[in-house]
Parts: C-alpha cells; sequence; structure tokens
C-alpha cells in the first residue's frame, strides 16, 4: 500500500491550538501546500497577523515576521520592496483584515503591491472572546450584539472581496470555503493561483476564505461547519472575482 | 493487508484528533464515528468501525482540520486525489 496523505513538507509537526472544528487548521495546511507545490519554501516570507492566525509562526517553516494589529498587508509591502525575489504572504482574520487593518489592505491592493493575503473570514472576533466583527452576519447573536446585529445600530456586512475587486492595483480576488471536500478543492486551487500571481509579478493577489468558529458560534464543530453553507454563503458568494490576464495591458507581467 | 477485497488503510493519530466529526460526516463508507475513549487532552478521538470498507479516497484527511488522518491505498487504483 501506497501513502496517499501525508503533512506538507512546509507544514511542522507541531499539533495546532485551533479549536475542535475550526477551519484555520484546513486553510494554513492548503497555504503550505501551495508552497510546496511551488517549491517556494527557501524564498517564502510570511507575515503573521494578530487573532487566532498569529501562531503561523508556529506551524508553517517558512522565515515569519509579525506585524502590529491590521498592519500586515503594510509589513509586506516594507518586505517585498526590498527583497524582491522573496515571496510574501500574510494570513489575517477578519477582525484583523476588515476592521483595524482597513486602511491598510485597501491601500495595499490599491497600489497593486506583489504579495498574497490569505483572508480568513469567520465572521466573529475568534481569539478575544467573540465580539462582533465588520463580517459578521446580520442578525448574527455575538458577546457585543447580544440582540443579533441590526442594521440601523451596526450597519451591513463588510464584503471586502467586492470592495477590493472594484481597485484597479487588485491583480487576483477570489473567495472560498473549505466547509465540504468539493469546496475544498476549489480553495485549494484558488490559493494556489494567488501564489502563482505574485511568483508571475502579477500583482496583489488575496484569497478569501470563509471559516468557522463553533467555539464562539456556540455551536459544535459540524452545526457550525452547516452554518457556513445556509447562512455564510448566501450572504458572501464564493468564486472568483476578479483575475488579471498575464501579458495583458494592466498586468505588471 | 492479505485481503484481496481491501483498497485502504486508515489511522487515526488519536493525540492529535480533536473530535470534531469533520471526518465522520465526509466518510462516505460510514467506518468512521467518535468513541468514547478520551485523548490526552480529553478530547474524545475519531475511532475506525470497520476498517475493510475503506476505499483510501483520503476525503477524510483532507477535510481534517488537524492532520491527524494517515491514508494509504493499494497502489493499482486509479486516481489521486492529492494533485
Amino acid at each position: 500500500m501506497k501513502k496517499v496523505f501525508e503533512r506538507p513538507k512546509s507544514l511542522k509537526d507541531t499539533p495546532s491550538h485551533f479549536c475542535p472544528g475550526c477551519h484555520s487548521g484546513l486553510i494554513h495546511r492548503l497555504v503550505a501546500e501551495a508552497i510546496d507545490y511551488f517549491k517556494i519554501q527557501e524564498r517564502t516570507i510570511g507575515v503573521a497577523s494578530v487573532g487566532c492566525s498569529v501562531f503561523l509562526y508556529n506551524y508553517l517553516d517558512v522565515d515569519v515576521i509579525e506585524a502590529p494589529h491590521g498592519r500586515a498587508p503594510a509589513v509586506c509591502t516594507g518586505i517585498k520592496r526590498v527583497r524582491k525575489q522573496n515571496i510574501v504572504f500574510t494570513i489575517q482574520g477578519d477582525g484583523d483584515l476588515a476592521a483595524i487593518g482597513t486602511s491598510e489592505i485597501i491601500h495595499t491592493a490599491n497600489r497593486g503591491e506583489n504579495i498574497t493575503v490569505i483572508f480568513i473570514n469567520n465572521a466573529v472576533y475568534g481569539m478575544t472572546g467573540g465580539q462582533m466583527a465588520p463580517t459578521t452576519l446580520l442578525g448574527q447573536r455575538t458577546t457585543t450584539s447580544p440582540y443579533g446585529r441590526d442594521v440601523q445600530q451596526e450597519g451591513y456586512p463588510v464584503r471586502m472581496v467586492e470592495l477590493l475587486s472594484g481597485l484597479e492595483g487588485s491583480a487576483f480576488i477570489a473567495r472560498a470555503a473549505v466547509n465540504k471536500p468539493a469546496n475544498l478543492m476549489k480553495a485549494k486551487k484558488l490559493i494556489r493561483r494567488a501564489f502563482e500571481m505574485q511568483i508571475n509579478n502579477m500583482g496583489f493577489s488575496m484569497v478569501e476564505v470563509l471559516s468557522a468558529c463553533p467555539t464562539n458560534w456556540g455551536l459544535k464543530p459540524l452545526e457550525a461547519n452547516r452554518r457556513v453553507e445556509e447562512e455564510m454563503i448566501p450572504c458572501f458568494p464564493l468564486g472568483v472575482f476578479k483575475e488579471k490576464i498575464q501579458g495583458s495591458e494592466d498586468s505588471r507581467g | 493487508m492479505t485481503k484481496v477485497a481491501k483498497k485502504g488503510k486508515i489511522a487515526i493519530l488519536k493525540e492529535i484528533c480533536k473530535g470534531c466529526g469533520l471526518c465522520v460526516d465526509v466518510c462516505s463508507q460510514g467506518i468512521l464515528g467518535l468513541g468514547d475513549e478520551m485523548n490526552s487532552k480529553g478530547y474524545y478521538f475519531s475511532r475506525i468501525n470497520s476498517e475493510k470498507n475503506c476505499t483510501g479516497c483520503a476525503v477524510c484527511a483532507e477535510m481534517c482540520p488537524d492532520l491527524a488522518i494517515e491514508v494509504w491505498r493499494k497502489s493499482n487504483i486509479s486516481g489521486n486525489s492529492r494533485k
């Protein structure tokens, strides 16, 4: 018998700190698989953001710098500008990317920095105890919206993918989910494509991945998984929203 | 490994498994289930109920957030979900 599934080479053999049923572990693995696929482990620099994604440096066997809260895209910009030969990526959560780091991500995308951002959207502040995030769904109960998110008070969920795909600087913007095997395979391809865009010097690439947060949603892992399908995907549609073609006028490649 | 009918084999790393049950949900053969035994972290880890039906499709391993499942498949069966 042949071993058909094993840990990617660039993922360290460390048990993760993620809660049972959290999709972050899956997303980290997909990133590691993409790094292995392009054989870029030696020249990849990761930027750890603040939130559950901060322990990136414990899991991925690449060089990692930690950024202040929300500033990962800005730190990525700095690294990429001085070390063009390196592949620079970050994994950010929604509290980091869509709340405190909104300015950084918008301007980084607008400048078309040649970096890759993996955006884990679980519609809640995971690490700090389940407060409302900008991406929290309407009617969703969190510790700071105990009666459910109300449009009159808190406004609508922010759709970062749609927002960033409207900017001229961005090259590849997509949204994926990992709640079931079919979506997981698509997510794997999109994350790989995002890294490929950077390798080909096409400019800013971002993949938003919808994730469950069973602990802060107050659901069992399988119920949380179903909620991604039933509530999150209708609000955050999946697919590729923007893709520059290599060799076209507006691409850098 | 002597039985001809057996196509695949899985192993669950019980100390890494957190008992989320995502693998149980996706297994097409229904061979997985959550046990009543705890690991050292206090999670009821996933258990193999009837290994002989395993096809080695590796979907459980793909869906495992903690990479707690290892999969082997008979090499003469075509198709590989990994690439």
